[in-house]
């Protein structure tokens, strides 16, 4: 049976990992291989490596970051942050990474979401929604949460589905760094209206955050904080959702 | 020597690690090659071309009994027809690769692993242990298959015939068991 992911993130700037608190007042924590490694022994499913400055300095240190990864870990690894071309994807997945995710490179370009698929494979292709709720309404936001596209959340996650997209990591900016839980109505809505898998990012501070959103649909449920600073182990979130009859692998 | 086929998508460095072979497209490298393996990142057309130039040597080897270690794509690209593209497969094996239906597609995760028949390369590997899978096509269970797993239906999660091998999981994203798969392949005699 198809065991309900728990997923790190780590997001990186240069060779460290910080984590921001509603994208906003970034801290250092780790270095990014070393917490990777960390993750892996203690049973985390999943890592998701964001590059949260290359949007705005268009630099690109994933495919480095890859390569150091790719050779100490043995569980997939996603990559993403700042990627404009479909060269810079492939070099990423060549160094090791086994997928890539792209945000507002695929809200300014959609086809190229089905360039990627074509030469990735759908599985290897991740649309990133960056997603506020506001005015009764989920919109897509660019540029690291910065840019409301006025895209609703919904119809853009049933066209990236349609262009090839394989999974879609959806982030709530309201309750991004907040640890109050993520935001289930947005991960149920997207559950229901689109046939590939959706991760659910932003919030998480207690294994109940992670039994609420996997109750609402989700596939996959990614944190950085709760595991970053040690506030509850992996095998204890996942112990708690065996508990509450959530298939994870133990 | 133990050729792993230069797909360009391929994640294939902690294969090599493991495997301590040799990346290459190269014919002549992968003609002196004891073993193969296809990595699997990328769609079946794009492999296909990517492929063309080795593919008459790859069949070659592969029908002289040369063991053949495929992964995702890998395990797609040995049958006939694939529901995937175009241009189908080396038509190693009978049969027709289809697409996943009526559930969410890829079948993305860790997913259990049931071993239906005894093969060398599940050695020491406990039956139902997880894998991790990343696929939107896949084989029904047919004569060849050795383990299988069950997303919506039950598929070929492991196939196997003479000294052609394929796994539909990624063994170099799947931990211990992954690395001792992989390990059982390399020690194969």
């Amino acid at each position: 049976m198809l065991a309900k992911r728990i997923i790190a993130a780590l997001d990186v700037i240069n060779d460290s990992v910080v984590k921001g608190i509603n994208f906003e007042n970034i801290r250092n924590v780790d270095n990014p291989v070393e917490l990777a490694k960390r993750y892996e022994k203690e049973g985390i499913d999943e890592i998701v490596f964001l590059d949260i400055t290359a949007t705005n300095e268009k630099r690109n240190i994933l495919k480095e970051l890859a390569r150091k990864v790719a050779s100490e870990i043995y569980i997939p690894f996603t990559a993403g942050g700042g990627i404009t071309s479909i060269e810079a994807a492939l070099d990423i997945i060549k160094n090791g990474a086994d997928k890539i995710f792209i945000n507002t490179y695929g809200i300014e370009n959609p086809e190229i979401i089905i360039k990627l698929s074509d030469v990735l494979g759908s599985a290897n292709t991740v649309i990133a929604i960056d997603a506020k709720y506001e005015n009764n309404n989920y919109y897509v936001y660019s540029h690291g949460g910065k840019v409301n596209t006025h895209k609703n959340v919904i119809e853009w996650a049933k066209t990236v589905e349609d262009y090839g997209a394989g999974e879609i990591l959806a982030t709530s900016i309201n309750y991004d760094g907040t640890m109050d839980g993520y935001d289930n109505n947005l991960i149920k809505l997207l559950s229901d209206k689109v046939n590939i898998p959706v991760i659910a990012s932003g919030g998480a501070g207690k294994p109940e955050d992670f039994l609420n959103v996997f109750r609402s649909g989700a596939d996959g449920a990614l944190a950085a904080s709760i595991f970053h600073y040690k506030k509850y182990g992996i095998m204890e979130i996942k112990n708690y959702l065996k508990e509450n009859d959530i298939n994870v692998r133990l | 020597m133990i050729s792993i086929i230069d797909i360009k998508t391929g994640n294939v460095a902690n294969i090599n690690k493991i495997l301590n072979g040799k990346i290459t497209l190269d014919p002549e490298t992968i003609e002196k090659s004891d073993k193969i393996v296809f990595p699997g990142v990328g769609s079946l057309d794009y492999v296909n071309n990517i492929i063309k130039p080795v593919k008459n040597i790859l069949l070659k080897k592969i029908n002289d009994g040369t063991p053949y270690l495929g992964i995702c794509l890998g395990l797609e690209v040995l049958y006939e027809k694939s529901d995937e593209g175009n241009t189908g497969g080396l038509n190693i094996f009978n049969g027709r690769i289809k697409r996943f239906s009526g559930i969410k597609t890829p079948h993305m995760g860790w997913n259990t692993v049931t071993i239906k028949r005894d093969s060398p390369l599940f050695n020491g590997i406990k039956d139902n242990s997880y894998f991790y899978f990343m696929h939107s096509y896949y084989r029904e269970i047919d004569g060849n298959t050795v383990a299988e797993t069950e997303y919506n239906i039950n598929f070929s999660s492991a196939v196997n015939r003479s000294s052609v091998y394929a796994v539909q999981f990624h063994p170099e994203k799947s931990g211990e068991n992954g690395i001792k798969l992989l390990k059982n392949f390399r020690d194969l005699l």
